[in-house]
């Protein structure tokens, strides 16, 4: 026990002196996720909320044939302003990015009107510029409304109720709660508290396998009157300590950015308050053994540092495989899937964040298997320890 | 007291060590000599017991090292062929940390941490972090390491590799010592020189076999050179090739 213990003392005091872990420990991990969180929400918040509140920018050919149409766009919030003079230099204007979308009215479009000639508006834009996209789209909704507006009227005008031309009423009702709406976008979450987690144990699991055989350091240590399984327990466990503060801390940062994050305006109230904190945390801190011992025994197999980095950055993705494919496939939590690492954590976060009620029996399942699992990678790693060619 | 009887290992089709016995006692100097790729380090490593030999029996002390590994490791202090340190740790903090995990009691830990330091005189650069340390510096925190908890038997592979006039001098006089305070050092070399100024016995390997073994006099007088180095060259040569 006391070889254990000096163990894992030495390997934390060693790596806390090295800067490379813990720039990943203390800073890559914990603050990746809630920065990249943080510019996906606004960005997301900005394209919602630009569709209708931003004034639209329209140049327009020939509006001095449509004066009728004109007011309508500037009603519902497009300014017109001066653009190309031609069709030709609006095709130009268009095709190398000066303007991202132009309407031409043509000279016949009073007249076709007039003589219920369908009357051709033209809207010149580049499919396949994508920032064009939205404010084409809005472009062609104002006009089409416009359209309809005048048809109505025609209707009306001969007598005909205007209610012939809407059949149906499809009405959509949303029964998602404000949490469950923000749970879509924050299951993202639960990925990137894994990502913290396994970063910041990563060095020091590369470190005190493949690094201290490249240093020369293992075979002297081998030498030392104690058995292999309390060298390798003691590594797994500082291992585990470094995942764990890296989780904390993402979890921390998580918990102050939400709050500076227009989540209000999606229609999201995200549960993220100190107790969800904390209960996440022991939610997913048995993850810790299962990272600390996979990455151990992947950079056990290794030659060189570089050469277990290259590997160990593979394990860091392994996680997201079960977590995606539940998410395409919308499966509901169960308690069969509570035996998968990753995916039982991921399905317990976005409960918690959904404000559902823990179930207490995944929970157990999900602590329990995850430490089962932990425990037998542990276990291989000590077998592989055994082995005389681990010095290569 | 190392005993080694009849010692075969091999890895794969490269049969490192094919049948080598020798003793080595205590209060004396005892040096493998051979050239590269003889089995010298092979031999070292299952005494060490990070290898296992396919046949044959070493003992530390009586110990076994294939049966009973744990209480025999306990008996050595080793220098293994490039040893490394830990770069973040002070040079104190690094000796420290093996006598932790030879197992020392807590209190006596300090002192003989100062005592090994002392002994090899590395004052100067105990307290800083062993990154940056030049061979020498290095050599010698990895030799306090492996002393300090006073080991009956220190094993010693290639201790002077790399090491300048005057860290190779200090480093036999630190052999000397240990040889006067009764202890039994093995230590492997390929430098004839070497062996012949500090070594009681020599035991020539080549080819994974004893090709001579006795003391420098006994050797030149077998060969019949009075030249160390020609005795060392005709007494590999005696070893006929395996195939």
């Amino acid at each position: 026990m006391s070889t254990i213990r000096n163990v894992f003392v030495k390997e934390v005091t060693d790596n806390f002196r090295d800067r490379r872990t813990l720039l990943s420990a203390l800073l890559m991990g914990p603050l990746f996720g809630p920065i990249l969180f943080a510019f996906v929400i606004n960005l997301s918040v900005k394209q919602s909320l630009s569709d209708a509140s931003e004034p639209l920018d329209l140049p327009i050919i020939g509006s001095e044939h449509a004066p009728n149409l004109i007011t309508y766009l500037e009603s519902n919030n497009i300014n017109i302003v001066d653009g190309p003079a031609t069709r030709e230099e609006a095709i130009d204007g268009v095709s190398n990015g000066d303007h991202d979308v132009v309407v031409v009215i043509p000279e016949s479009f009073g007249e076709d009107l007039a003589e219920m000639i369908p009357a051709t508006v033209e809207v010149i834009t580049d499919q396949a510029n994508t920032q064009a996209e939205r404010e084409t789209r809005r472009a062609t909704r104002a006009l089409r409304e416009y359209g309809q507006q005048i048809a109505m009227m025609r209707l009306t005008l001969r007598g005909v109720s205007p209610m012939v031309m809407r059949p149906l009423n499809v009405d959509e009702v949303d029964v998602s709660t404000p949490s469950g709406r923000s749970a879509i976008l924050l299951g993202m979450l639960s990925y990137f508290f894994i990502f913290a987690l396994l970063t910041g144990g990563m060095n020091l699991a590369i470190d005190a396998t493949a690094g201290e055989r490249e240093r020369g350091s293992l075979e002297p240590l081998l030498c030392l009157p104690v058995k292999r399984d309390h060298l390798i327990f003691g590594k797994i466990m500082a291992a585990c300590l470094f995942m764990a503060i890296s989780l904390s801390l993402s979890l921390i940062c998580f918990h102050f950015t939400l709050k500076f994050m227009p989540l209000q305006e999606l229609g999201m109230t995200p549960n993220f308050g100190p107790l969800v904190v904390l209960t996440a945390f022991l939610l997913l801190v048995p993850f810790a053994l299962v990272g600390a011992s996979l990455m151990t025994l992947v950079a056990s197999f290794t030659k060189s540092f570089k050469e277990a980095q290259t590997w160990v950055s593979v394990v860091l993705l392994a996680p997201t495989m079960p977590i995606l494919v539940v998410s395409i496939l919308m499966v509901r939590p169960s308690t069969a899937l509570m035996f998968v690492p990753s995916l039982s954590q991921h399905l317990l976060l976005v409960g918690l964040i959904k404000n559902e009620p823990l179930n207490m029996m995944h929970v157990a399942v999900s602590v329990g298997g995850t430490l089962i699992i932990g425990g037998l990678l542990t276990w291989i790693c000590a077998r592989l320890y055994r082995r005389e060619g681990l010095l290569g | 007291m190392i005993r080694v009887e009849d010692l075969h290992k091999s890895f794969g089709e490269v049969k490192a060590v094919q049948g080598i016995s020798f003793e080595a006692d205590n209060g004396k100097i005892t040096g493998l000599l051979g050239p590269n790729g003889a089995g010298k380090s092979t031999t070292l490593r299952v005494l060490y017991t990070v290898l296992k030999p396919d046949s044959g029996s070493a003992t530390i002390d009586g110990v076994d090292v294939v049966t009973d590994s744990l209480a025999a490791r306990a008996r050595i202090g080793t220098l293994p062929h490039g040893s490394g340190l830990y770069p973040h740790l002070t040079a104190r903090e690094n000796i420290a940390y093996y006598a932790k995990l030879y197992d020392m009691p807590g209190e006596a830990i300090d002192d003989a941490v100062q005592k090994v330091i002392d002994q090899l005189d590395i004052n100067d650069f105990a307290d800083r972090r062993t990154k940056g340390f030049s061979q020498g510096q290095r050599t010698k925190v990895s030799l306090a390491r492996s002393l300090v908890h006073g080991p009956q038997n220190v094993i010693l592979d290639e201790p002077s590799n790399g090491l300048d006039v005057m860290a190779t001098r200090s480093l036999r006089e630190l052999i000397r010592q240990l040889k006067r305070a009764g202890k039994c050092v093995l230590f492997s070399s390929h430098v004839m020189q070497e062996v012949a100024a500090l070594c009681d016995e020599i035991v020539i390997i080549a080819e994974g076999r004893v090709a001579l073994h006795d003391t420098a006099e006994g050797i030149r007088n077998a060969t019949g050179c009075d030249d160390l180095e020609d005795a060392f060259v005709k007494a590999i040569a005696m070893v006929e090739p395996a195939s």
